[in-house]
């Protein structure tokens, strides 16, 4: 078990995170750090506890019966677990993309304007109007949108609904978004605008991506966390942990002799 | 395996395989007739039940009428002339009509010869005088034919539900007054029109004055209360126990008791509406407050059950999405989940309202069985309901009854099958695919 000091500025720390669906624990004394700005890819088999982990970043495992926390999970200094911060804030700054594009069934602007409006983020129509536009701008999905914003966001390819929910999560205006397999469900071509996406938007967000794509996490990623049966086993720069693994584990996996 | 033996083997399959294919085709063709005899069965009780509903009830819309020359004469109607609408209301128009009759059909009747006569018009005729009367008073001393509503039981026999003979079951004219309606016939003085006493009258114990409009309004104000009662509450329920509620024994059991309350005979709740509603709280007997909040207790478990459905069918991926931003758990569900169930909801809605709008047992408990003639006015007034008026027209001995209680029955059906209408086309319209 290593502990990365970390060289930039920390963003999301956990230490000693350990995560229970009930009797069962699904992620085991995690410590791992994640920095700002950058893209850190989590691999991993199946079942191994990245999704798990990505999702107590936003707490969306609350929604789970039976889930349960211990150790700790800090944002900029302060822990998510804490009682005193709020989900509402917290899902507000930590913004999500799922596996599966999973628009609402709604116009594409509704979808996009949906968060800046329950955050009340906008003073007036225009305002949102620029919220919206500038968010499909920086998804890259306003070129091929811009005439048809009123039509339902399912009327959309795969690839382009997946933009549009990346879209979806910046209009909130984040620091950190999640990204949980964002390109499993999609083409190659569609996958390549993805990850074009996310190296651009490393600017502005930090980004944390699940994928089970050895190639994505080497293209998109900056560090790489490789988890196994709910331990991170080891954790690096991805160029180190791509070229020059310490561990026979990840280097089993990512030879593709495993997983 | 030698090449001998393998061709053994593939042979002994193939024969067993043909030896066995006849039965099994067999098996199926007998399977398909009989789901399609089964369909069949069903199809014809159907088509028997209604046709045999349509065929007693549509005479039921339409009523015998006999022209006469009415002379609103100022001796009988207001002999001091003084025109006090107060006098013209209590005046005696059955004598009009009385004197009428006898003009047109037996100048030199006796006392028995008068009261033959008089059974051949409604009751109901001399409040149409009063009516005509009263919209245009210059009618006051003049002469005209007037269409007037016979009674029931010259319907009958112009209608042929009864034979022209006397004596014959059913028939209770007499030979006098069949020569006389022979006579009217003759003289063009008999036509049928449309009933349109049945769709503005309340009930009566007349079946040529009685009208389902007061079962409609009461059963209106009834199905209303109901929906204003059910639909909030099994909307909140369903919401709260899948959306909010934990998974625990209470909620288990709470799920459990709801399945079942869906099961229990209607006519127990009425029981409970008694108890209750009448006994405890003392809200009005026969009233539509009272039968909508029995029958709004009726439709709950099949709202909260169809209401349940419908939130489950609402993709998870949809609630992520909205919280991965930072909806409130009621953000979600209001903004989301509620929107894109309400088609489900409505439909049960739709149905557990079809199903109260036939439901009489339930309602008998609570005295809406009573015998109303007045429109209801609101749901406090005592009323009716179109499924306990055709049990009480069924159970009623007037042989004119009969096409009653029939016409009420399409009336009803009528209703039902636009209330199952409209469920469809919700369903159709907010249809979506994920």
């Amino acid at each position: 078990m290593t502990h990365f000091l970390p060289e930039g500025t920390v963003k999301i720390a956990a230490q000693n995170l350990g995560v229970f669906y009930g009797e069962k624990q699904a992620l085991h004394a995690i410590n791992l750090d994640i920095r700002a700005g950058e893209v850190t890819a989590l691999i991993g088999p199946s079942g191994c506890g990245k999704s798990t982990f990505l999702r107590c970043i936003n707490r969306m495992n609350d929604m789970v019966d039976g889930a349960r926390v211990e150790g700790s999970l800090t944002l900029d200094g302060n822990d998510i677990y804490d009682r005193g911060i709020d989900v509402v804030q917290l899902r507000a700054r930590v913004g999500m993309v799922f596996q599966k594009p999973n628009p609402f069934p709604k116009s594409i602007y509704d979808n996009v304007a949906y968060g800046p409006r329950i955050h009340g983020m906008a003073k007036d129509q225009t305002e949102l109007d620029e919220i919206v536009m500038n968010s499909l701008e920086k998804a890259g999905l306003l070129g091929e949108v811009e005439d048809r914003l009123s039509e339902s966001g399912t009327s959309l390819s795969g690839g382009q609904q997946q933009r549009l929910c990346i879209a979806r999560a910046i209009a909130v205006s984040p620091e950190i978004i999640l990204m949980d397999e964002p390109c499993s469900a999609l083409d190659p071509i569609a996958t390549a605008k993805v990850e074009e996406l996310i190296d651009e938007l490393r600017e502005n967000f930090t980004i944390v991506i699940v994928t089970h794509s050895m190639q994505q996490a080497a293209r998109v990623s900056q560090r790489t966390a490789f988890f196994h049966l709910g331990k991170v086993v080891e954790m690096g720069d991805t160029e180190q942990i791509f070229t020059n693994p310490q561990h026979t584990l990840t280097q089993g996996y990512i030879t593709g002799r495993f997983g | 395996m030698t090449d001998m033996a393998r061709t053994n083997t593939a042979a002994r399959t193939a024969q067993s395989v043909s030896a066995r294919l006849g039965r099994r085709y067999a098996a199926e063709r007998t399977f398909r007739l009989l789901g399609l005899g089964a369909l069949l069965i069903s199809l014809g009780f159907l088509v028997i039940l209604l046709s045999s509903i349509f065929a007693k009830g549509w005479t039921g819309f339409i009523q015998t009428q006999v022209a006469l020359e009415i002379t609103f004469d100022t001796q009988v109607i207001d002999p001091e002339g003084s025109r006090d609408p107060a006098a013209l209301d209590t005046a005696d128009y059955a004598a009009l009509v009385r004197s009428a009759l006898s003009l047109r059909l037996a100048p030199e009747a006796d006392r028995g010869a008068r009261r033959e006569l008089t059974a051949l018009i409604s009751t109901g005729a001399a409040n149409q005088l009063r009516h005509m009367l009263a919209a245009e008073p210059d009618l006051m001393g003049t002469t005209h034919t007037v269409w007037l509503t016979a009674s029931d039981k010259l319907d009958m026999v112009i209608k042929g539900q009864v034979p022209r003979q006397v004596g014959a079951e059913g028939n209770t004219l007499s030979d006098r007054q069949l020569g006389w309606v022979s006579a009217l016939e003759t003289g063009g003085n008999i036509r049928k029109a449309f009933n349109t006493t049945f769709f503005t009258a309340g009930d009566s114990r007349e079946p040529e004055q009685a009208g389902i409009w007061g079962a409609v309004v009461g059963s209106f104000f009834s199905l209303a209360v109901t929906l204003l009662v059910s639909f909030p509450l099994g909307v909140a329920t369903a919401v709260y126990l899948e959306e909010f509620a934990p998974t625990n024994r209470w909620t288990n059991l709470i799920e459990v008791n709801i399945n079942n309350l869906a099961a229990v005979p209607s006519v127990v709740f009425g029981l409970l509406g008694l108890a209750v509603f009448l006994n405890l709280f003392h809200m009005p007997r026969s009233a539509p407050l009272v039968g909508g909040l029995v029958l709004a207790l009726i439709c709950l478990p099949t709202i909260i059950i169809a209401g349940r459905a419908a939130l489950k069918a609402v993709p998870p991926s949809i609630r992520q999405a909205a919280a991965g931003l930072g909806a409130s758990r009621l953000q979600v569900v209001v903004h989301h989940v509620l929107p894109l169930s309400m088609p489900g909801m409505l439909t049960g809605t739709i149905l557990g309202m079809a199903r109260a709008l036939g439901e009489t047992a339930p309602l008998l408990m609570i005295g809406m069985v009573a015998f109303i003639v007045d429109i209801p006015k609101g749901p406090l007034d005592p009323a009716a309901v179109l499924p306990v008026q055709v049990y009480l027209w069924a159970g009623s001995s007037e042989r004119a009854f009969v096409e009653k209680t029939s016409a009420a029955i399409i009336v009803l059906l009528l209703f039902l099958v636009a209330m199952n209408m409209v469920a469809i086309m919700l369903r159709k319209k907010f249809e979506r695919r994920w």
